[in-house]
């Protein structure tokens, strides 16, 4: 069927993007098809998924860890009640040190993001942050961005830093995202946080190229005395990858 | 304030305000549950829906679900309402509203006539009484035709924007997601990217990339990149090919707040772009997109429920004569829009309300994967929307959109909705086709060249 005149192989290894280049223009090809179907099946799982929060842990080390989790009971009331995954569950024992930067791991939409990028981000942070090794690493299930401010605030840290996974794509479903938030507290706007997203290994930022960016970010906000809007990302030029959403109409 | 109340099975239903009467009215959907003003009950929204079939359309006039002191998006609907327009529908409650869309005499040129007349409330109250069939209806009949490169809307065209989306902005990953919309015949309404990095320089780098393409091709479409519209204010400012000026819009001043835009920085972008005089045959320089449920993320909702704020949304753009305005429909989440019977319910709402606004309507037609939707959904709301003479539709290579992570429409999509619909492209984009030789079906045809094609569009074929 391949026609070298109307299909061009070659083109489509400059892009992700399921790109046919047929000319002719047909319905879709049945391997096509079910290679679709098969990603979103797998998106689906890993949305369902759980984090492995014991090799996470492990994989931490010699960092400690603390487990919270937040007040959606199971991935069906996570997936309908945003506002129960902002909040901490009652009853959560935080030492409350205050610390200058807390880590949080939060599984968010994508656990598999966390069990494969987690770990190893806090690690090249913390090579490059020698200071993060001075308070445990706060793994947080049912987590969404601000429930970040909730445990921040319970530490009485100056800044909070969440890792979490982000909505599965059928291409990349293991994307982590990292949301630096000044003077954590409830009730937080998203323009009070910088972003540094899409850190995966097909395309994106890698753990080390993360790493910088945040580290960047953490000692400007320190320098500024604030995170948001205020504090435009100067790494930007050396780095190209950027909020993967501007003006984005989803909240989280 | 005024209390309202009606009976369903002999049972009295009450409702403090206007806004919990259009709240419980509402088809189900997950974003009003979440903000905890959906009907409690089935019967509760009969009753609800029985108030509204009864109530005065100028009750809109006079109770404002969104206070007009406290918010700018109030104050534009009221101060620019026609009350000319309007007198015809005066006497009419919600209820009769629906009976003279439905009636056969009620075409395009009574629903022009009466557009600046309606009030985004108006419209809203009304669709809720409407099934997904009368919304289609209705939908239909406006016509709704804008111009810059080309003419968009025109009864009998369907439209597509083409988005040619990469995860790292690079120019020839895009260069060859535009070669594959074009050889399916997309991207009349808009090739429009969204930059991975909102970083002018890179920005302006893609407005030049596709500039350069629309020329060395001779292409009668218009080219976006969609960054904030402070951005574009810049990117003009410094002589960047900007054909149209894109925001994110929602329906309260509070929640544009959230995005970061007045409705001032709106009427100075859409000047910026006018004098810009970059459109050959006309000079609609705005593109716009709304979703049921943006006000909710940014807590900015009032206790007013998602549809209406959309439709109020929908307000703002029709100030600022966009040459394209689209719902991002199952984008939002499953928070806002739970599956696919709630993502096409609202897509055919959206449609309905803007064609009554008097809007060049189009639609993305998608959902992410944490929804409880898939592509048969998506199939049934195209096609639905096809019927209701939807403008445009947003379309992305194999549906898959890799930079955004959700699902759309695909290239593909395209040939088998022009099959069954017969619909064709805008028709100074058709003749382009023509000339090309591209997207004419599967019939007996001369293939085009398509290796000179990619080459000329700096590809190695």
């Amino acid at each position: 069927m391949t026609d070298p005149v109307t299909r061009f192989p070659g083109l489509s290894r400059l892009t992700p993007a399921r790109v046919r280049l047929d000319a002719r223009a047909g319905p879709v090809p049945m391997r096509d098809l079910l290679a679709f179907q098969e990603d979103h099946a797998a998106a689906r799982d890993v949305i369902h998924s759980s984090a492995d929060w014991q090799a996470i842990a492990r994989d931490l080390a010699p960092l400690d860890s603390i487990q919270v989790s937040s007040r959606a009971q199971g991935r069906a009331e996570y997936l309908r009640r945003p506002d129960l995954g902002r909040r901490l569950a009652p009853g959560q024992d935080l030492p409350c040190g205050n610390p200058p930067l807390v880590v949080v791991l939060a599984d968010g939409l994508s656990a598999q993001a966390l069990d494969r990028h987690g770990a190893a981000v806090v690690h090249a942070l913390a090579a490059r942050l020698p200071e993060l090794a001075r308070q445990p690493v706060v793994l947080a299930s049912g987590a969404r961005v601000a429930l970040g401010d909730d445990i921040g605030a319970a530490m009485g840290a100056g800044m909070v830093l969440v890792l979490i996974g982000e909505r599965p794509g059928l291409t990349v479903a293991d994307s982590l995202g990292a949301y630096l938030t000044m003077a954590p507290r409830p009730g937080l706007r998203d323009n009070a946080r910088n972003c540094v997203s899409n850190i995966h290994d097909r395309g994106g930022l890698s753990h080390d190229r993360a790493a910088d960016r945040l580290s960047w970010l953490i000692t400007a906000a320190r320098n500024l005395g604030q995170t948001g809007i205020a504090l435009k990302d100067g790494s930007a030029d050396a780095l190209p990858l950027d909020d993967p959403h501007p003006g984005s109409l989803t909240g989280d | 304030m005024a209390e309202y109340q009606a009976q369903a099975r002999q049972e009295n239903f009450r409702f403090s305000s206007l806004a919990q009467v259009m709240a419980a009215a509402s088809a189900e959907r997950s974003g009003d549950q979440l903000a905890g003003i959906a009907a409690d009950s089935a019967l509760q929204r009969v009753a609800a829906r029985r108030v509204l079939m009864d109530l005065p359309l100028t009750t809109f006039l006079n109770e404002a679900l969104v206070p007009y002191e406290d918010d700018e998006v109030t104050r534009l609907i009221i101060d620019n309402h026609d009350a000319a327009a309007f007198a015809p529908l005066s006497a009419m409650t919600v209820g009769d509203l629906r009976d003279w869309l439905l009636s056969p005499e009620t075409d395009a040129a009574a629903l022009a006539r009466v557009a600046p007349g309606l009030t985004p409330e108006m419209i809203a109250a009304v669709s809720k009484l409407m099934r997904n069939q009368d919304l289609i209806r209705v939908g239909r009949k406006p016509e709704i035709v804008t111009a810059f490169r080309n003419t968009i809307g025109q009864r009998g065209t369907l439209s597509t924007r083409l988005q040619p989306n990469h995860p790292a902005d690079d120019p020839r990953g895009i260069a060859v997601s535009i070669l594959d919309g074009l050889l399916h015949g997309a991207g009349d309404a808009v090739i429009g990217i969204n930059p991975a990095s909102d970083n002018l320089a890179n920005c302006r780098d893609l407005l030049i990339v596709l500039d350069d393409l629309r020329q060395r091709f001779d292409i009668p479409t218009q080219n976006c990149v969609l960054t904030h519209v402070t951005n574009s204010l810049e990117l003009l400012e410094r002589g960047a090919p900007v054909d149209l000026i894109f925001q994110s819009i929602a329906g309260t001043q509070a929640a544009n707040e959230g995005f970061g835009v007045t409705l001032s920085m709106l009427a100075e972008a859409q000047a910026a772009g006018l004098a810009a005089r970059r459109g050959s045959i006309g000079q609609d320089v705005m593109y716009f997109e709304t979703g049921q449920g943006s006000a909710l993320s940014a807590d900015a909702h009032h206790g007013v429920d998602q549809q209406t704020l959309e439709v109020r949304a929908q307000a703002v753009a029709r100030a600022f004569r966009p040459l394209l305005v689209n719902t991002v429909v199952g984008f939002i989440g499953p928070e806002y829009l739970f599956d696919g019977k709630q993502i096409i319910r609202a897509g055919l709402e959206d449609h309905f309300c803007g064609k009554l606004l008097g809007l060049p309507m189009g639609v993305d037609v998608c959902y992410t994967n944490h929804s409880e939707a898939d592509q048969d959904d998506m199939d049934s709301l195209a096609t639905l929307l096809v019927d209701a003479g939807v403008s445009f539709l947003i379309t992305v290579p194999g549906a898959d959109d890799v930079m955004l992570g959700y699902q759309s429409l695909a290239f593909d999509d395209l040939a088998y909705l022009r099959e069954v619909s017969g619909r064709k492209p805008a028709p100074e984009f058709e003749n382009w086709l023509d000339r090309m030789g591209l997207a004419r079906g599967m019939g007996a045809r001369a293939l085009p060249d398509a290796g000179d094609l990619a080459r000329r569009l700096g590809l190695p074929a």
